[in-house]
């Protein structure tokens, strides 16, 4: 059993699978990057993803165009974050409260509304077209290496977008204006507003990125991962990367390889799934438990750090 | 002299709070081009809401304000900063994670290629400002790494390369070893002499005589005189600095004193700032005495009541009540030796603001047979204490479960000292326990504290009311930084006496302050 499971872990195409599986946590995270450098916590992430997978299905579907689809799952996610903001800046709703109802809309309402513009219930099953699915690229030179290319050669468009953003994200937080403001913001407001910032007008434009991003992971799932949109497709994805946001310290290349990490548990769990003699039901907490090792061991180890800082204060 | 020859004038300023306070009432303030000017008076002398408004936090109720001969209005501090007047906050204004020079330019940052920052530059422009203003920092230092004095540098800095003329400084030295003050003059000095006028807000005598050309002295919300700094005395500015307006008298009985109750030896504290907030203070409190403890804010008084009350643990030293050793007990363990706190601040340590006024009463006694059957409530003598007492205290509520955050200031005092006064305390700490309330809630609560002293218990003053302090207490410790000033037990005293021992300018000899301890 540990023999056929090992080889089905030890081959390119396992590799392939992470990160294809990660793609989708990654964009995800990087937006609650973005809203937790601002102070704003992004809990409505999951919701974000389910309206933004089926609107970008939608426009996709209409426009028989997966760039206008994806475009408009960027747009209706900006759109959401904005929505938040505007709940919790301008009416000082609590931000969580905010998140968890984008998240039941994201559940409840997004059945309704497919059933609205469709007619359908609960998935698009047939109105999946080849021109509607984000296309996949072989990468010239890489393609040709042996075992390199198969794992990284052969992605979907947004796949290398989501790793190509990781790079974008820390630039845009470290190099520009803009992300000096929004982490003067999110750490001391005060600060920020006694040089004339404006704090609420940083918070929107990071909660709209935020939601921007996410739409690039609701786009993801719908057009490519899951090749239509289904009612139960997300699967708690946005709470897995608000987790890898934090253990991954709230940086960019921190959350990378967290998802990594979460994106290596999903895969590991579809394959052990396939194995004989192993309960599916205990294989499928593997990305769940890892979750929560993460979690532990990311506390440990800001108490560790916050104790070096106490005995740094105590002797200077 | 005309405005048109001062680099800022305020006329008249009044501002009124909602709350009907008046927190200053027609100041009138002038700074001239080129001067330090000190701004001085006790806490909750209206210092602060001035120089709010003259950077645009607050709006002022009437008044007018003159920069450089024109009439401006500020509705922010960034019509402030473009007016030239630059702002040195107590609490600095300050992103910890990032470096020096991005808190430099931080909503000015220097761009190249269209949308990124110009680091280079941002360093540039920090070391060339460092440099012309001869205030040295480390540009590319993560502000959270550096020392309290550069982080001052650093916000003074700020000021300066958005063009500020005029530089507030609120307490500048409220935060900084005596090697960092005397940098800070050196380089105050330095703008002076470049031509930048400088506001030094302080109430420390000594700093003030060193620094500045001019002084003007606040009191309860009104200027109470301008002065060139050589030309008048300590003395004369402590008079007018604490100088009582209305005389309080008390009524209360000589006590004999009995049995130590507080017994606090050798205590020792370094605060947060580096600070040694306490220097070796001995003294103690006796049964049927009330003591109060003097002096200007910030002089360890805040550290010393947080130790008795185990909120801070000492250094060194000890505190004991009974003989029983108080430091690093739970707060349920020191009160159930007798130990009653009225803290200062009630909003977060006095009340839970969401509980009803019955829930806020009961809240250190619910947990003892007489209120419990089981694991239920016996709701009727919770009802029938709860009525008692706000019966007792009068506290003004509509019902025993309104919620507490909803009455006014002094009601939500009398649900503090309602709980903490009826648990027959040996030993009460009262913090500030009439600051900001009604004339009636006041009364009640020193009479309540003087009938409870005359009835046995020990009671720890501590006010920065100076009326408050003098006329309620038996004998009275003058806190000066982190030691004790003065202990005096004769009941002879006056505010000008108390001022000079607050500010520094008298001390006790160790003899005297050794009677404090009644050992």
């Amino acid at each position: 059993m540990l023999e056929q499971f090992f080889q089905a872990v030890f081959k390119a195409d396992f590799i392939f699978a992470v990160i294809r599986i990660t793609a989708p946590i990654l964009f995800a995270a990087l937006a609650a990057v973005i809203a937790e450098k601002a102070g704003v916590v992004n809990i409505g992430l999951e919701g974000i993803m389910m309206i933004t997978a089926l609107f970008g299905f939608l426009f996709a579907y209409w426009t028989q165009s997966w760039i206008i689809g994806v475009l408009g799952a960027v747009l209706t996610g900006g759109l959401l974050g904005l929505v938040m903001g505007f709940f919790s800046l301008k009416l000082k709703t609590d931000i969580i409260l905010a998140g968890i109802a984008i998240n039941m809309l994201g559940a409840g309402g997004t059945i309704f509304l497919l059933n609205m513009f469709t007619g359908l219930r609960g998935n698009t099953g047939n109105l999946v077209t080849p021109n509607i699915l984000i296309p996949t690229v072989k990468i010239p030179l890489i393609d040709r290496i042996p075992v390199v290319g198969e794992m990284l050669s052969g992605h979907a468009v947004l796949t290398y977008c989501a790793f190509i953003f990781v790079f974008l994200v820390w630039l845009l937080l470290y190099k520009t204006p803009i992300g000096l403001n929004i982490r003067a913001v999110g750490e001391n407001p005060d600060a920020a507003s006694s040089v004339g910032v404006s704090v609420l007008g940083i918070k929107y434009v990071a909660i709209a990125l935020s939601g921007a991003l996410a739409g690039l992971g609701g786009a993801f799932m719908s057009m490519y991962y899951s090749q239509g949109w289904n009612s139960g497709m997300v699967a708690g994805r946005g709470f897995i990367a608000l987790a890898a946001q934090a253990m991954g310290r709230g940086e960019p290349v921190g959350a990378m390889l967290s998802s990594l990490l979460f994106g290596l548990a999903q895969a590991l769990r579809t394959k052990a799934s396939g194995l004989q003699g192993v309960s599916s039901f205990l294989v499928s907490l593997i990305p769940y438990v890892a979750t929560v090792l993460g979690l532990v061991i990311y506390s440990i180890s800001l108490k560790r750090k916050a104790r070096k800082h106490a005995i740094k204060a105590v002797k200077p | 002299m005309e405005h048109n020859d001062l680099a800022l004038d305020m006329r008249g300023i009044t501002k009124i709070y909602p709350n009907v306070i008046a927190a200053n009432r027609e100041v009138d303030f002038s700074v001239k081009p080129g001067e330090i000017h000190a701004l001085i008076g006790e806490n909750g002398a209206g210092k602060s809401t001035l120089m709010k408004i003259l950077f645009g936090m607050e709006r002022p109720t009437e008044g007018e304000i003159f920069v450089d001969g024109q009439a401006v209005s500020f509705s922010s501090p960034t019509d402030a900063i473009a007016k030239g007047i630059g702002m040195v906050h107590q609490h600095f204004m300050l992103v910890p994670s990032l470096t020096v020079a991005e808190n430099i330019v931080l909503g000015m940052a220097p761009r190249k290629s269209g949308f990124l920052i110009d680091y280079r530059e941002a360093l540039e422009l920090t070391r060339a400002s460092a440099e012309k203003f001869n205030l040295h920092v480390e540009p590319s230092a993560r502000v959270a790494d550096i020392a309290t004095g550069m982080k001052q540098k650093v916000e003074i800095l700020k000021a300066l390369v958005r063009g500020a003329r005029v530089l507030i400084l609120d307490e500048p030295t409220a935060v900084l070893t005596s090697q960092e003050t005397a940098g800070l003059f050196q380089e105050l000095k330095n703008l002076k002499e470049q031509g930048f006028t400088i506001i030094f807000i302080s109430h420390k005598l000594n700093e003030v005589k060193e620094l500045t050309d001019r002084i003007t002295i606040m009191r309860a919300g009104k200027s109470v005189g301008v002065y060139d700094t050589g030309a008048v005395s300590e003395e004369e500015i402590s008079r007018r600095m604490v100088g009582r307006d209305v005389i309080l008298s008390v009524e209360k009985e000589a006590v004999a004193p009995g049995e130590v109750v507080l017994q606090v030896q050798g205590l020792r504290y370094v605060n947060e700032w580096g600070k040694q907030a306490l220097d070796g203070v001995t003294f103690s409190v006796r049964s049927g005495e009330i003591v109060g403890v003097a002096g200007v804010e910030g002089n360890g008084q805040r550290e010393l009541v947080d130790i008795l009350f185990g909120l801070r643990l000492p250094e060194s030293g000890t505190a004991r009540v009974g003989g029983v050793k108080l430091t690093g007990l739970p707060q349920a363990r020191i009160r159930s030796l007798g130990v009653s706190y009225v803290p200062e601040d009630r909003m977060t340590l006095g009340i839970a603001a969401a509980a009803s006024v019955e829930e806020n009463v009961i809240s250190d006694r619910f947990q003892g047979k007489r209120f419990n059957h089981g694991p239920l409530f016996r709701m009727k003598e919770l009802h029938k204490e709860s009525d008692r007492l706000i019966l007792d205290y009068s506290i003004l509520c509509k019902t025993r479960s309104q919620e507490v955050g909803m009455l006014s200031g002094g009601n939500i005092q009398k649900v503090v000292v309602a709980r903490e006064f009826s648990s027959d305390p040996v030993l009460i700490i009262a913090d500030q326990p009439t600051r900001g309330i009604d004339v009636g809630a006041t009364e009640l609560i020193r009479k309540r504290l003087i009938d409870l002293s005359r009835a046995g218990a020990a009671v720890l003053l501590v006010s920065a009311d100076l009326n408050e302090v003098m006329e309620l207490s038996d004998s009275l410790i003058v806190f000066y930084e982190g030691k004790i000033a003065g202990y005096f037990d004769n009941g002879e005293w006056d505010d000008v006496m108390m001022g000079e021992y607050m500010l520094g300018l008298k001390h006790q000899s160790d003899e005297e302050i050794g009677r404090a301890s009644h050992a």
